[in-house]
């Protein structure tokens, strides 16, 4: 279900942690598979994370899947939702609000013509409002694909990031 | 944006330098000379440990707890396994300094960790990570592979008998595991739930071993503790707050950072080092200690040094050191509202005066930001809170209480108004 260079990398995490507490490594396990799914899947549902996927994780890992499935929803970051090929994640708490923040989710929306929450009838773009990323100095920020983090996102440098997102 | 002044931490970091992060770079800036000397002069544990305490650090990921005190509460003798773990779950809105140590001088963390793990007895430390900044996980762990290449991680470093690992771990999306024993339980690969408190750590903590939990910011500054001696660090600072502190500014000036000043600097310098007001704009409430911190209005704000004994002499804390500035067309109520979301949305749900109560206030809050809002709202807003405070498993409770309290104290006028007039009083855009 995963591809060996994905198996490979959950070997890695699982070597950080004592023999008997490989339970550690599903953090890192479930964020690994669900870059592959990004990174591979087609459509919004192939590219989140799903019941045989958190399944197939907890084997390899070697934990009752039902620890998994408790892990995967516990964290937002694991998206268990269909989501767009881009996932746009804006700050919005209160630092970043005092320096355009609000301002700049708002007007990603209109330019995708979406919502915070929704995805783009093309399936390329889901909007969402974030909790403080530890990098309000930047403000506005957003997170591309929960890993890329953009930095003084004003509204040319939002033109430039849609535009580059292809 | 990077803007640093002088401190311990990033005394001869080029920021502007890609490669500053690197073993190569932190060498030629004296980097892992405290972990030599230790390791030449074969210093004993305890005499390490006094040295933190000599040096007056205090915990920087909040609570202001002395480092060296906690470090002694390991128990020496324990046959098994201990750990050092490591709290970079910076997601307090407002700071974001651990990141930036993490980006421009990790292996001064990483020394700081290995000379916690020689003083303490630990094998192993772990580098909790906030799953937000994900690029500096992945460049801590770069880092960390450096280290391990040159020796200074891993069996025998540097050719003694002493060894210990390191490994970063990273979160995905959940404040609450920048409390402490959610951070562990996370680390376990459970959620993220705080455990009942005692056991505490170091008897009871990470599977179920000693553990000691220091801020990023705190093992940062053991390095230069040990190589340049507790005494020069204490006097950077001031008595009882020793050292330098990274504050990291937000909100309405004009050059957002991070700023590493001694101690008991006045509030007046830093906000001036930052630029001043934006747009020239009054200045009309601070919050000093990350969003957890009650606010307090301006012209307190101009009288008090950045240090902890000032700030909580005038009702705050000094907490991670997030400076929140806020201009006069801030309205008080919207600010608020986005406070009272946050802690609604990150309680972890598990003590109900916490989950109910958290959505109480953000209900609540909401309503009177948008018109809604009752005669006897603010009366509410007490009682749910003093139901809240103090009556749960971790201290998130009281973080959400603590803002509202003290908004509504300060700014009483601006709720009163718009409970009474269903408009408000300052006419607020978000710029
Ligand atoms: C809700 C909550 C969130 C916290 N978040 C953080 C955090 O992001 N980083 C941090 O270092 N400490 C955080 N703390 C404090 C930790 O529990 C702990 O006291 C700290 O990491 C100890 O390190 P120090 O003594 O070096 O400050 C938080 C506490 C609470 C109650
Ligand atoms: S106080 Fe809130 S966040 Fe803390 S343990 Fe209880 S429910 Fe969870
Ligand atoms: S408030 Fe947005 S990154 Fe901190």
């Amino acid at each position: 279900m995963l591809s060996a260079q994905s198996l490979a990398k959950i070997d890695y995490e699982l070597a950080k942690y004592p023999a008997d507490q490989f339970r550690s490594a599903i953090m890192g396990a479930l964020r690994i598979a669900l870059v592959e799914r990004r990174e591979t899947g087609n459509t919004p549902e192939e590219r989140c994370l799903n019941a045989d996927v958190i399944e197939f994780v907890a084997n390899y890992v070697g934990i009752p899947p039902v620890a998994a499935y408790e892990v995967a929803t516990f964290y937002n970051m694991y998206d268990m939702k269909p989501v767009g090929k881009y996932k746009l994640t804006v700050c919005t708490n209160l630092p970043c609000a005092l320096q355009g923040g609000v301002n700049a989710a708002h007007y990603i929306g209109e330019k995708l013509g979406i919502g915070i929450g929704e995805t783009t009838a093309d399936g390329k773009f889901t909007l969402l409002e974030g909790e403080c990323m530890g990098a309000c100095g930047d403000a506005p920020v957003l997170l591309v694909n929960n890993h890329k983090m953009c930095s003084f996102m004003t509204r040319e440098a939002i033109d430039k990031k849609l535009a580059e997102l292809e | 944006m990077a803007v640093f002044v002088n401190g311990v931490i990033f005394e001869g970091v080029d920021t502007a330098t890609p490669d500053c992060w690197r073993l190569e770079a932190y060498m030629a800036r004296g980097g892992y000379q405290a972990l030599k000397k230790i390791l030449d002069n074969k210093i004993p544990q305890e005499d390490v440990i006094a040295e933190v305490k000599n040096s007056g650090l205090r915990g920087r990921g909040g609570a202001g707890f002395p480092t060296g005190l906690k470090w002694s509460f390991m128990p020496r003798s324990f046959p098994g396994d201990k750990y050092v773990v490591c709290n970079t779950d910076e997601g307090e809105p407002g700071t974001f300094k651990d990141r930036d140590i993490i980006i421009y001088n990790p292996h001064a963390l990483i020394e700081g960790m290995i000379i916690a793990g020689y003083a303490m007895g630990c094998k192993a430390g772990y580098n909790y990570i906030h799953g937000e900044i994900f690029e500096a996980y992945e460049l801590f762990e770069e880092a960390l592979d450096e280290a391990r290449k040159a020796g200074l991680l891993g069996q025998n470093i540097l050719g003694t008998d002493f060894s210990f690992d390191l490994f970063a771990h990273h979160g995905y999306g959940a404040y609450i595991c920048g409390e402490e024993t959610a951070l562990l339980e996370s680390l376990e690969g459970k959620k993220g739930q705080p455990r009942f408190k005692p056991p505490f750590p170091a008897s009871f903590g990470l599977y179920g071993k000693p553990t000691t939990i220091n801020n990023t910011e705190s093992f940062a500054s053991v390095p230069f503790i040990i190589r340049d001696g507790g005494q020069k660090f204490l006097e950077a600072g001031k008595p009882n707050n020793g050292g330098t502190k990274l504050f990291s500014i937000s909100g309405h000036v004009n050059r957002p950072g991070n700023y590493e000043i001694p101690l008991g600097t006045p509030f007046a310098t830093l906000l001036e080092m930052a630029g001043g007001m934006k747009d020239g704009k009054k200045l009309k409430a601070v919050i000093p200690g990350g969003s957890s911190a009650p606010v307090l209005p301006g012209d307190v704000m101009m009288e008090l040094t950045m240090d902890y004994d000032s700030i909580s002499k005038a009702g705050s804390m000094l907490g991670s050191g997030a400076v929140i500035v806020m201009n006069e067309d801030v309205c008080m109520v919207k600010a608020l509202e986005r406070l009272a979301y946050f802690y609604h949305e990150e309680s972890c749900g598990q003590c109900t005066p916490c989950r109910e109560g958290t959505g109480w206030l953000y209900k609540v809050i909401h309503r009177i930001a948008n018109g809604e809002g009752r005669d006897g709202d603010l009366e509410l807003l007490e009682s749910v809170g003093n139901n809240m405070a103090g009556r749960t498993i971790c201290a998130l409770a009281d973080a959400a209480v603590f803002p509202v309290r003290s908004f509504t104290k300060h700014f009483r006028n601006e709720f009163e108004h718009l409970i009474k007039h269903k408009k408000a009083l300052v006419d607020h855009k978000w710029c």
